[in-house]
Order: structure tokens, then sequence, then C-alpha cells
């Protein structure tokens, strides 16, 4: 009798434990967002965590699409920026008409306008997959960055629609001036839409999506509809796209035609791709890296995005699964403990390859200074060194690090990879017995 | 009115020769490898750039002879060492690759010859005004840029079916395991055909260069149109490519000169539009504003009414 009663009390227990287990990481990664203000209290740090929320909510509805179920857009800005465009002016009718409507609501709008659009353009463009996908999402996006220079009144033309989203009505007296209410507001939907971004990915329909990437004409043969699948994907990609849009437009309190054009739409790509298109987590590392990159860069070195470019192309051609899946390569090394055998031959690439690294740059940065910056003189200022380059040394120096740097990344490479194989197999052994 | 379609006719074909230079060299490197290359309006900036620059030194015939194959040899570089290396990751790599390289080809341009425009000028030679059609005088230098872009149809099209080095390139298109098994070197006819189409879009960008505005977005202007020139014409389809860029060059031309917008046409039947409503934006926007728009609905409306485009064999 005792112990039927002990187990009784034990299940609630633990199943709250069972729960806790699952959804921990959650409630690790809402702490998280609460936290970080606390540590990073600079202005300049609150506003590019709050870019990177953004940014976030943006590459993982567009990893819906091009991770989720293979599509491959090129227009994915389209349906941010008519979010943006929506919540602003949706902002702007609510000041004058004074409607009991708090800000935090308006990221929904976004969600909505994103959604209708997405089920307009995507009725026309889901119909294939493949190349033709990504041609015709690109028309579309083309076709919209046009339009919002020809319709002035609803895109502002050049100078953009503003608003302000302190005259909203208040909550708790939050009036979202500061930043870091503003930063709160974002984390909450970032939140909130990573989890659902997630949960859509693991019902059944996720998994169809899944089916769709690897084979869609076995999903003929079982009874679904490739079409409908696409579409629903791409309207969901589009409602999540709408309510990173609409954060965008808190944020910023102005919105350009800039938002829907093909910039944005290939940076959301590079952030996704570069993150890792294979695994949820990736274009959450993505949107962080890229975000800290626009910014850091941006003040380090006039032509960042020269830089961003190459980044991307090292990517697609050594490692399409991108930085999560490099890291995801090592999961299993780290559980079975054989990471170590890993140090040596990694730290000897990774030095190989920053020798050719700092001599690419060096060279890039000099003919820059020739070349668009000749009026401000030859000198330049790099890694704490002056340099003329108008004297052939530095130019002959950075060209033997890049050969040299070239060839000892040759050398490099094999035992790197080989220590990779080896150590995986001794982990997949150790696993086994 | 005969005036302006004369010229606008004129002009058209020459805009649409000019677009096929280049969309020929995509859709052939579409119908051998599968992919769309991203960056082939970069390589056409690259060769207005690269003729810009030699003809500072050497004057514009000789940059005319020697930018293209320079192009050329830097495509077949891209192909080579690039590319193929991707081409194990499958079509969306490649892809994106190429989409890499647009995004690294312009940047690079920028770094180099800056942002704003190049002063890339018309040869002295050619200098002059052709024929006068009653008040509008036609540039010679348009007229040569109609014959190159005409010579070079006629020379690709020879080479493509006349010849036995077009023999092998046509069917490594359609069997290119069946070439391999004949001994010719499939790899290396993919990396020549790449070379050739960077070298066509090359010879486009070095006769345009001076004629339309030699800059760094040049790319990003043109690249979008090419695609939908291919998906119009029907991917992989030489011909189809032909008869689009045409229609799209003749199109273009002839939107920016009418001036009549949807309210002027319900206007000729008798009825007015209240100006404060919200529909007037849509309707006082004239032909002439939303004539670069035009490319874009026509490919929505191809894509929706026939998915092969014009001449093609394939679902896109």
């Amino acid at each position: 009798m005792t112990e039927v009663a002990a187990t009784r009390a034990a299940a609630p227990v633990r199943s709250w434990l069972a729960a806790l287990r699952r959804h921990g990481l959650w409630l690790v990664a809402a702490l998280l967002f609460l936290g970080l203000p606390l540590v990073f209290r600079s202005g300049t740090a609150l506003t590019m965590m709050s870019l990177m929320g953004i940014m976030i909510v943006f590459a993982l509805s567009y990893n819906m699409l091009l991770g989720q179920t293979g599509l491959l857009s090129f227009g994915h800005a389209v349906y941010y920026g008519l979010g943006a465009f929506f919540v602003v002016h949706a902002m702007n009718a609510i000041i004058r008409a004074k409607l009991p409507i708090p800000l935090p609501a308006m990221p929904l709008i976004g969600g909505t306008a994103g959604l209708a659009f997405a089920v307009i353009f995507g009725s026309v463009s889901t119909r294939r997959g493949g190349t033709a996908f990504a041609m015709i999402s690109l028309g579309l996006a083309e076709l919209v960055e046009s339009s919002s220079l020809i319709l002035r009144g609803f895109f502002g033309g050049e100078e953009g629609i503003t608003t302000n989203r302190t005259r909203l009505f208040r909550l708790f007296d939050w009036n979202f001036g500061p930043q870091i209410q503003v930063y709160y507001l974002i984390a909450g939907w970032c939140l909130i839409s990573m989890i659902a971004i997630y949960a859509v990915t693991h019902t059944p329909f996720g998994r169809m999506c899944n089916a769709v990437r690897e084979n869609p004409e076995r999903i003929e043969f079982i009874g679904c509809s490739r079409t409908m699948v696409r579409f629903i994907a791409f309207c969901l990609a589009g409602f999540f796209a709408g309510i990173a849009g609409g954060l965008a437009a808190i944020n910023f309190e102005i919105v350009n035609a800039s938002y829907v054009g093909l910039q944005q739409s290939g940076i959301v790509l590079l952030a996704a791709y570069i993150g890792g298109i294979g695994h949820f987590i990736g274009p959450v590392l993505g949107a962080i890296l890229v975000t800290y990159l626009q910014t850091m860069l941006s003040d380090v070195t006039e032509i960042w995005q020269l830089y961003f470019g190459l980044m991307f192309i090292a990517v697609v051609m050594f490692a399409p699964g991108g930085l999560a899946g490099l890291l995801m390569i090592h999961v299993p090394l780290v559980r079975a403990r054989v990471l170590h055998l890993l140090m040596l031959p990694y730290a000897l690439l990774l030095a190989a390859s920053s020798i050719a690294g700092v001599g690419a740059i060096v060279i890039v940065e000099l003919a820059h200074r020739l070349t668009v910056k000749a009026t401000e003189g030859a000198g330049v200022r790099l890694f704490g060194i002056s340099l003329e380059a108008e004297s052939a040394w530095p130019w002959l120096v950075a060209v033997a690090l890049v050969a040299g740097g070239g060839l000892l990344t040759r050398a490099a490479w094999p035992p790197a990879t080989r220590a990779l194989s080896d150590a995986t197999a001794a982990a997949h052994w150790a696993e086994r017995s | 009115m005969l005036e302006l379609i004369l010229i606008s006719t004129l002009n058209g074909v020459l805009f649409g020769m000019l677009l096929f230079l280049m969309a020929s060299g995509l859709t052939l490197i579409f119908s051998m490898m599968g992919v769309l290359n991203f960056a082939h309006a970069s390589f056409y900036m690259l060769g207005a750039f690269f003729g810009f620059q030699i003809s500072r030194y050497v004057g514009f015939w000789p940059a005319l002879i020697v930018a293209p194959p320079l192009v050329g040899v830097v495509g077949a570089l891209v192909e080579r060492y690039g590319l193929r290396n991707v081409h194990r990751h499958g079509h969306v790599a490649e892809m994106l690759f190429t989409f890499g390289l647009a995004f690294v080809i312009e940047e690079i341009v920028q770094m180099i010859w800056g942002k704003a425009p190049v002063d890339y000028r018309i040869p002295a030679l050619l200098d002059f005004t052709a024929f006068t059609v009653f008040s509008t005088n036609y540039p010679a230098y348009k007229l040569f840029m109609l014959v190159i872009s005409i010579g070079i149809f006629i020379v690709l099209l020879a080479v493509l079916t006349r010849t036995r080095v077009g023999l092998i390139i046509r069917a490594s298109l359609t069997h290119p395991n069946m070439v391999a098994m004949l001994g010719h070197n499939v790899p290396r006819v993919f990396m020549l055909v790449f070379g050739l189409g960077c070298a066509l879009a090359a010879v486009a960008g070095v006769i345009a260069g001076p004629a339309l505005v030699t800059q760094s977005n040049m790319a990003g202007l043109l690249g979008p149109i090419l695609f939908v020139i291919v998906v119009i014409g029907g991917l992989g389809s030489l011909p189809g490519a032909f008869i689009a860029s045409l229609l799209i060059g003749l199109i273009q031309t002839f939107a920016v000169s009418v001036n009549a917008s949807l309210t002027d046409l319900i206007g000729t039947f008798g009825l007015t539009l209240d100006a404060r409503s919200p529909l007037a934006e849509l309707t006082n926007v004239t032909v002439a504003q939303i004539a670069p728009v035009i490319p874009y609905l026509l490919l929505v409306l191809i894509l929706v009414l026939r998915p092969t485009g014009l001449f093609g064999t394939r679902e896109t």
C-alpha cells in the first residue's frame, strides 16, 4: 500500500522532470535572453543584440524554405519588407485613431501581411521546385523592388516611412522609448518564433517538408501533393519573415525600399547558409555571426563586404554544412572524449591558413589604399604595423605570406582530415562497445 | 510617330542583340552543366572594365580584341578551380557559389575602379552621326554595336552547327557520357564552353560600356533581366533565348517611350477617377514608369501559362 502511494506521489515529480529535460533548452534560452542585457550593458551591445534577435527570426524563417523544404529563394526579403511596411502604416493609423492596441502586438500585423503576400506569390511560385523556383523568386523580388520605387504613396520613395513607437497605447507603463525595452520586446518575439518554428519541424507536416526536399517524386506516390507541402511551407516562412520585418520596423522606426531589396534577401541567404542549413541551430549561429560582422567589420575596414563574400564562397566550397555542420561533426567526438587527438592537426591547419589569410588581407587592403583612397596617402596601418602601399616591400612580404601559407595549408590539410576520420571511427567504436 | 517607331525598333533590336550575346553564353552553360550562372552579368561587367582599362593604354580597338579572351580565361579558371569542386555538393551549392562570386566580383570592381561611373568613351573613329531620320541623329557607334553583335551571332551559329567543335559541344549537351566514351575530355569541353560564354558576355561589355554607363552596379542591373530571358525563351533553348532577347529588348525600348497610364485609358471611355482615391496611385502610373517591371511581369505570366518557356522542351 505504501509503495503504491509513494509511486503515485512521485509520478507528477517524474513527469515534471521529464518535461524539464525536454524543454530545458528553451528555459536556458529564455534565461539567456533575460540575462544578456545585464552582462553586456553598453548601448552598442544592446542595439546589436536587438538586431541579432530580428535576424535570428528572419534567418530561421528562411531556413524553413531552404533547409527544411529545399526551396532556394532569392526574394525572401519581400515578405520581411512588406511586413515592415504594413506594421509602420498600422502603427501610424493606430496613433491617429488612438486605438487601445499595444506595441507588442504589432509584429502580428507584420506576420499577417507576410502571410497574405506569401499566399499570393506562393500560389504562382511554388508549383515547381529547384532552379525554377529560385528564378521565380528572383523575378518576384525584382517586381516588388521596382514597384517600391514607383508606388511612392505606400513605400514612401527614397526617404521611406517613419513612425513613433512611443505614442502607442501603453501597457504597464512601458513606453518603449529606451532601447532596453525594445530589446525585451524583440527577445520575447524571437523566443516565441524560435519555439514555434522548432515545433513545426517536429510535426508530421515538418517531416513532409523534409521528404519533399529529399525526394519530391515519392511524395506523390504516397498520396500527398508536393505543391501543397511547398505552398504551406512557403506561407509559414512568409509569416515569420513578416514578424521579423515588424520587429525591424519597431526597432528602427523607419522603413524604406531597401527592406524589400535584393541585398536584404542576399544577406539572409548568406546568414542561413554560413550558419548551416542542415541543423536548426545553424541559422541562429549564422544570424548572430553575420550581424556581429556587419556591425564590427564595417568599423574596421571599408571593404568588409568583400571579406563577407569571400567567407561565403569559402563556406560553399569547403564546408557546405556551415558552422553548425562543422560543430555537429565534433559532438560525438566530445562525447567519446577523443577530441584531444584533433588538437594538434587542427592547430597546425589553423596557423597555416591564418598566415595565408593575413597575407591576403594585406594585399587587399594595400590595393584598396592605392586605388580608391589614393588621395589619402599611401600609409596604411594593418595589424598594428604601419605600411607604405607605394613601396615594394609590403607587397613582396604579403605575396610571400600568401604563397607560404597556401603551401603550408595544403600540407596541413590531409593530416587534419585523416585525424578527423580516425577520431570519428574511434568514437564510433567506443559507442558500440 | 513613324520616327519614334523606327528609332525605337532600331534601338530595341540593338539592345536585344546585346542581351542575346550574354543570354547565349548563359544558355549554353545551363544546358551543359545544369547551372544557372548567377555571375554571368558580372563577366559582362568585367568585360566593360577590362575594355576601359586596356583602351586607356592602347586604344579601343586592341581592347576589343584583348579584353574578351582575358575575361574568358578568368571564367575558365573559375570553372576549373571553383565550380568543378562545388559540383559534388549539388546544384543548389553551385548556384550559391556563382551567387557569392557575383557578390565578390562587384566588390572587387568597386575596390579597383570605385563606385562612380568611369570615363569610357566612344572611339573617335566612330564618333559621328551615321544617318538622320526625320530629325533624329542616329550615332554610328550604335550601328557598329549592331553589326558586331549580329556578326558574332552568325559566327556562333556557324561554329555550333557546321564545325566539328560545335558537334562535340552539342553532343556533350545531350549525351555527356557517350562523348566521354568516345575519348573526348568532357570536363575540358565544359571548361571551354564556360570560358567561351564568359568571353561572349565580355564582348557585350566592351562594346556596350561606352554607349551605356560603365559602373560597378551594371551587373546588378542586367543580371536579373538575363535570367528572365533564359526562362521566357525556355531553359536550355538557344533559339528561344534569341527570340526572348529581341522581345525583351523591343518591349523595354518601346515601353520607355509610351507615356500613357491606366487613367488615360479609362479617360478614353469617358470615365473619370477620383484623384484622391487610393487606387489613383496605381492607375496614374505611366507605361514608361513601369518599363523596368515589364520583363518580370512577363516572366510570371509565362511561368503561369507555359511553364516550359516559349521554346523549351523541359519543365523549368
